[in-house]
Protein backbone atom coordinates (compact mmCIF):
# COMPACT_ATOMS: atom_id res chain seq x y z
CA UNK A 1 0.00 0.00 0.00
CA UNK A 2 1.36 3.42 -0.90
CA UNK A 3 1.29 6.30 1.49
CA UNK A 4 -1.29 8.77 0.14
CA UNK A 5 -0.05 11.70 2.16
CA UNK A 6 2.41 14.51 1.66
CA UNK A 7 4.50 16.46 4.13
CA UNK A 8 4.29 20.24 4.41
CA UNK A 9 7.06 22.16 6.18
CA UNK A 10 7.23 25.80 7.27
CA UNK A 11 10.30 27.88 8.08
CA UNK A 12 11.30 31.12 9.80
CA UNK A 13 8.56 33.77 10.26
CA UNK A 14 5.87 31.47 8.80
CA UNK A 15 6.87 28.63 11.13
CA UNK A 16 6.60 30.98 14.12
CA UNK A 17 3.39 32.74 13.14
CA UNK A 18 1.59 29.53 12.18
CA UNK A 19 2.94 27.79 15.27
CA UNK A 20 3.61 24.82 12.97
CA UNK A 21 6.81 23.22 11.73
CA UNK A 22 5.35 20.32 9.83
CA UNK A 23 2.01 18.89 8.72
CA UNK A 24 1.00 15.62 7.12
CA UNK A 25 -1.89 16.11 4.69
CA UNK A 26 -3.82 13.78 2.41
CA UNK A 27 -2.49 14.03 -1.15
CA UNK A 28 -5.26 14.91 -3.61
CA UNK A 29 -4.95 14.08 -7.28
CA UNK A 30 -4.25 16.91 -9.73
CA UNK A 31 -3.10 19.19 -6.95
CA UNK A 32 -0.57 21.99 -7.36
CA UNK A 33 1.53 23.73 -4.72
CA UNK A 34 -0.71 26.77 -5.24
CA UNK A 35 -3.83 24.66 -4.51
CA UNK A 36 -2.20 23.48 -1.32
CA UNK A 37 -1.46 27.08 -0.31
CA UNK A 38 -5.08 28.08 -0.98
CA UNK A 39 -6.40 25.16 1.07
CA UNK A 40 -4.15 26.06 3.99
CA UNK A 41 -4.95 29.80 3.71
CA UNK A 42 -8.67 28.97 3.98
CA UNK A 43 -8.06 27.81 7.56
CA UNK A 44 -8.16 31.55 8.39
CA UNK A 45 -6.39 33.39 11.19
CA UNK A 46 -2.62 33.44 10.72
CA UNK A 47 -2.99 30.91 7.87
CA UNK A 48 -4.61 33.58 5.67
CA UNK A 49 -1.17 35.18 5.20
CA UNK A 50 -0.22 32.24 2.95
CA UNK A 51 -2.25 34.11 0.32
CA UNK A 52 -1.67 37.58 1.72
CA UNK A 53 0.42 40.51 0.57
CA UNK A 54 3.78 39.04 1.59
CA UNK A 55 5.45 36.66 -0.87
CA UNK A 56 5.59 32.96 0.03
CA UNK A 57 8.37 30.88 -1.51
CA UNK A 58 7.74 27.25 -2.42
CA UNK A 59 10.07 24.25 -2.49
CA UNK A 60 9.05 20.77 -3.59
CA UNK A 61 11.37 17.97 -2.50
CA UNK A 62 13.96 20.60 -1.54
CA UNK A 63 14.04 22.39 -4.91
CA UNK A 64 12.49 25.81 -5.55
CA UNK A 65 9.14 25.55 -7.37
CA UNK A 66 6.35 27.72 -8.81
CA UNK A 67 2.74 27.72 -7.56
CA UNK A 68 1.68 25.80 -10.68
CA UNK A 69 4.00 22.87 -9.95
CA UNK A 70 2.16 19.60 -9.22
CA UNK A 71 2.46 17.98 -5.80
CA UNK A 72 1.79 14.30 -5.20
CA UNK A 73 1.79 11.67 -2.48
CA UNK A 74 5.18 11.28 -0.82
CA UNK A 75 6.33 14.81 -1.68
CA UNK A 76 7.91 17.18 0.82
CA UNK A 77 6.48 20.65 0.17
CA UNK A 78 7.93 23.65 2.01
CA UNK A 79 6.58 27.18 2.34
CA UNK A 80 8.80 29.99 3.59
CA UNK A 81 9.50 33.74 3.37
CA UNK A 82 12.09 35.05 0.89
CA UNK A 83 15.54 33.94 2.06
CA UNK A 84 17.90 36.27 3.94
CA UNK A 85 21.15 34.40 4.57
CA UNK A 86 24.74 35.40 3.96
CA UNK B 1 33.38 21.56 0.40
CA UNK B 2 30.27 22.96 2.08
CA UNK B 3 29.68 23.16 5.83
CA UNK B 4 26.56 24.35 7.62
CA UNK B 5 27.46 24.53 11.29
CA UNK B 6 26.77 26.25 14.60
CA UNK B 7 30.48 26.48 15.51
CA UNK B 8 32.77 29.34 14.54
CA UNK B 9 35.45 28.85 11.85
CA UNK B 10 39.11 29.83 11.48
CA UNK B 11 39.69 31.90 8.33
CA UNK B 12 43.45 31.29 8.58
CA UNK B 13 43.03 27.53 8.61
CA UNK B 14 40.54 27.72 5.72
CA UNK B 15 42.93 29.86 3.68
CA UNK B 16 45.81 27.48 4.36
CA UNK B 17 43.66 24.57 3.17
CA UNK B 18 42.75 26.49 -0.02
CA UNK B 19 46.45 27.12 -0.70
CA UNK B 20 46.88 23.38 -1.08
CA UNK B 21 44.65 23.28 -4.16
CA UNK B 22 47.49 22.63 -6.63
CA UNK B 23 50.27 24.27 -8.61
CA UNK B 24 47.81 25.75 -11.14
CA UNK B 25 46.24 28.04 -8.54
CA UNK B 26 47.47 31.61 -8.86
CA UNK B 27 44.76 33.46 -6.95
CA UNK B 28 42.59 32.94 -3.91
CA UNK B 29 39.62 35.22 -3.17
CA UNK B 30 37.86 34.94 0.16
CA UNK B 31 34.83 36.69 1.66
CA UNK B 32 33.78 36.70 5.31
CA UNK B 33 30.45 38.07 6.53
CA UNK B 34 30.04 39.34 10.12
CA UNK B 35 27.12 40.21 12.40
CA UNK B 36 26.66 44.00 12.19
CA UNK B 37 25.06 46.31 14.77
CA UNK B 38 22.34 47.58 12.44
CA UNK B 39 20.21 46.11 9.69
CA UNK B 40 16.42 46.32 9.46
CA UNK B 41 16.60 47.38 13.12
CA UNK B 42 19.09 49.39 15.22
CA UNK B 43 21.25 48.31 18.18
CA UNK B 44 21.35 44.70 17.01
CA UNK B 45 22.97 42.54 19.67
CA UNK B 46 22.95 39.32 17.70
CA UNK B 47 21.24 37.15 15.13
CA UNK B 48 19.33 33.90 15.06
CA UNK B 49 19.89 32.01 11.81
CA UNK B 50 17.55 29.28 10.63
CA UNK B 51 18.02 27.04 7.60
CA UNK B 52 16.38 24.21 5.67
CA UNK B 53 18.75 21.27 6.23
CA UNK B 54 19.42 19.30 3.07
CA UNK B 55 18.04 21.88 0.66
CA UNK B 56 20.62 24.43 1.79
CA UNK B 57 23.53 22.15 0.90
CA UNK B 58 21.94 21.21 -2.45
CA UNK B 59 21.41 24.85 -3.43
CA UNK B 60 24.99 25.84 -2.53
CA UNK B 61 26.39 22.81 -4.38
CA UNK B 62 24.44 23.97 -7.45
CA UNK B 63 25.91 27.48 -7.14
CA UNK B 64 29.44 26.06 -6.94
CA UNK B 65 28.73 23.93 -10.04
CA UNK B 66 27.49 27.00 -11.89
CA UNK B 67 30.54 29.03 -10.82
CA UNK B 68 32.78 26.20 -12.05
CA UNK B 69 31.09 26.26 -15.45
CA UNK B 70 31.41 30.05 -15.81
CA UNK B 71 34.92 30.65 -14.45
CA UNK B 72 38.20 28.87 -13.84
CA UNK B 73 37.55 27.42 -10.37
CA UNK B 74 40.10 25.02 -8.85
CA UNK B 75 38.71 24.66 -5.37
CA UNK B 76 35.95 26.20 -3.28
CA UNK B 77 35.05 26.35 0.37
CA UNK B 78 31.71 27.58 1.74
CA UNK B 79 30.90 27.73 5.44
CA UNK B 80 27.63 29.15 6.79
CA UNK B 81 26.78 29.26 10.45
CA UNK B 82 23.31 28.78 11.91
CA UNK B 83 21.81 29.25 15.35
CA UNK B 84 22.44 32.16 17.68
CA UNK B 85 25.32 34.51 16.79
CA UNK B 86 26.57 37.54 18.72
CA UNK B 87 27.61 40.96 17.42
CA UNK B 88 30.74 40.80 15.22
CA UNK B 89 30.75 37.00 15.10
CA UNK B 90 31.52 35.40 11.73
CA UNK B 91 28.45 34.26 9.76
CA UNK B 92 29.68 33.09 6.39
CA UNK B 93 32.91 32.25 4.55
CA UNK B 94 33.37 31.82 0.79
CA UNK B 95 36.80 30.97 -0.63
CA UNK B 96 37.66 30.34 -4.28
CA UNK B 97 40.94 29.22 -5.87
CA UNK B 98 41.52 30.10 -9.54
CA UNK B 99 44.40 30.47 -11.95
CA UNK B 100 43.87 34.26 -12.12
CA UNK B 101 42.39 36.96 -9.91
CA UNK B 102 39.53 37.91 -12.24
CA UNK B 103 37.99 34.44 -12.04
CA UNK B 104 38.63 34.19 -8.30
CA UNK B 105 36.94 37.54 -7.57
CA UNK B 106 34.00 36.88 -9.90
CA UNK B 107 33.30 33.33 -8.72
CA UNK B 108 33.57 34.35 -5.05
CA UNK B 109 31.22 37.31 -5.53
CA UNK B 110 28.77 35.25 -7.60
CA UNK B 111 28.57 32.47 -5.01
CA UNK B 112 28.01 35.02 -2.24
CA UNK B 113 25.40 37.07 -4.15
CA UNK B 114 23.50 33.99 -5.32
CA UNK B 115 23.65 32.39 -1.87
CA UNK B 116 21.94 35.45 -0.38
CA UNK B 117 18.93 35.18 -2.66
CA UNK B 118 18.62 31.43 -3.24
CA UNK B 119 19.99 29.42 -0.30
CA UNK B 120 17.28 28.77 2.31
CA UNK B 121 18.63 30.67 5.30
CA UNK B 122 16.64 33.19 7.34
CA UNK B 123 18.05 35.79 9.73
CA UNK B 124 16.30 37.18 12.77
CA UNK B 125 17.79 40.31 14.35
CA UNK B 126 17.91 40.30 18.13
CA UNK B 127 18.03 43.51 20.18
CA UNK B 128 16.79 44.85 23.51
CA UNK B 129 13.69 46.05 21.65
CA UNK B 130 12.83 42.49 20.64
CA UNK B 131 13.20 40.21 17.64
CA UNK B 132 12.75 40.98 13.95
CA UNK B 133 12.82 38.59 10.97
CA UNK B 134 14.99 40.29 8.35
CA UNK B 135 13.22 41.21 5.09
CA UNK B 136 14.77 40.31 1.75
CA UNK B 137 16.33 43.42 0.16
CA UNK B 138 15.56 44.51 -3.40
CA UNK B 139 19.25 45.45 -3.72
CA UNK B 140 20.27 41.86 -2.89
CA UNK B 141 17.79 40.49 -5.43
CA UNK B 142 19.16 42.92 -8.05
CA UNK B 143 22.73 41.82 -7.35
CA UNK B 144 21.71 38.17 -7.70
CA UNK B 145 19.82 38.81 -10.94
CA UNK B 146 22.71 40.83 -12.41
CA UNK B 147 24.68 37.56 -12.69
CA UNK B 148 22.01 36.12 -15.00
CA UNK B 149 22.74 38.75 -17.66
Amino acid sequence: MTDQTLTVRFFARLREELGTEQLTLPADTDQTAGDLLATLASRGGPWAQLQGSQPVMIAINQAMAKPGAPVKAGDEVAFFPPVTGG
Amino acid sequence: MISIQTEDFDCGAEYTALRGSGAGTGAIATFTGLVRDSGDTQDVSGLFLEHYPGMTEQVIAGLIEEASRRWDVRKTRVIHRVGRLLLQEQIVFVGVCSAHRGDAFAACEFIMDALKTSAPFWKKELSEAGEHWVEQKASDVARGEAWDK
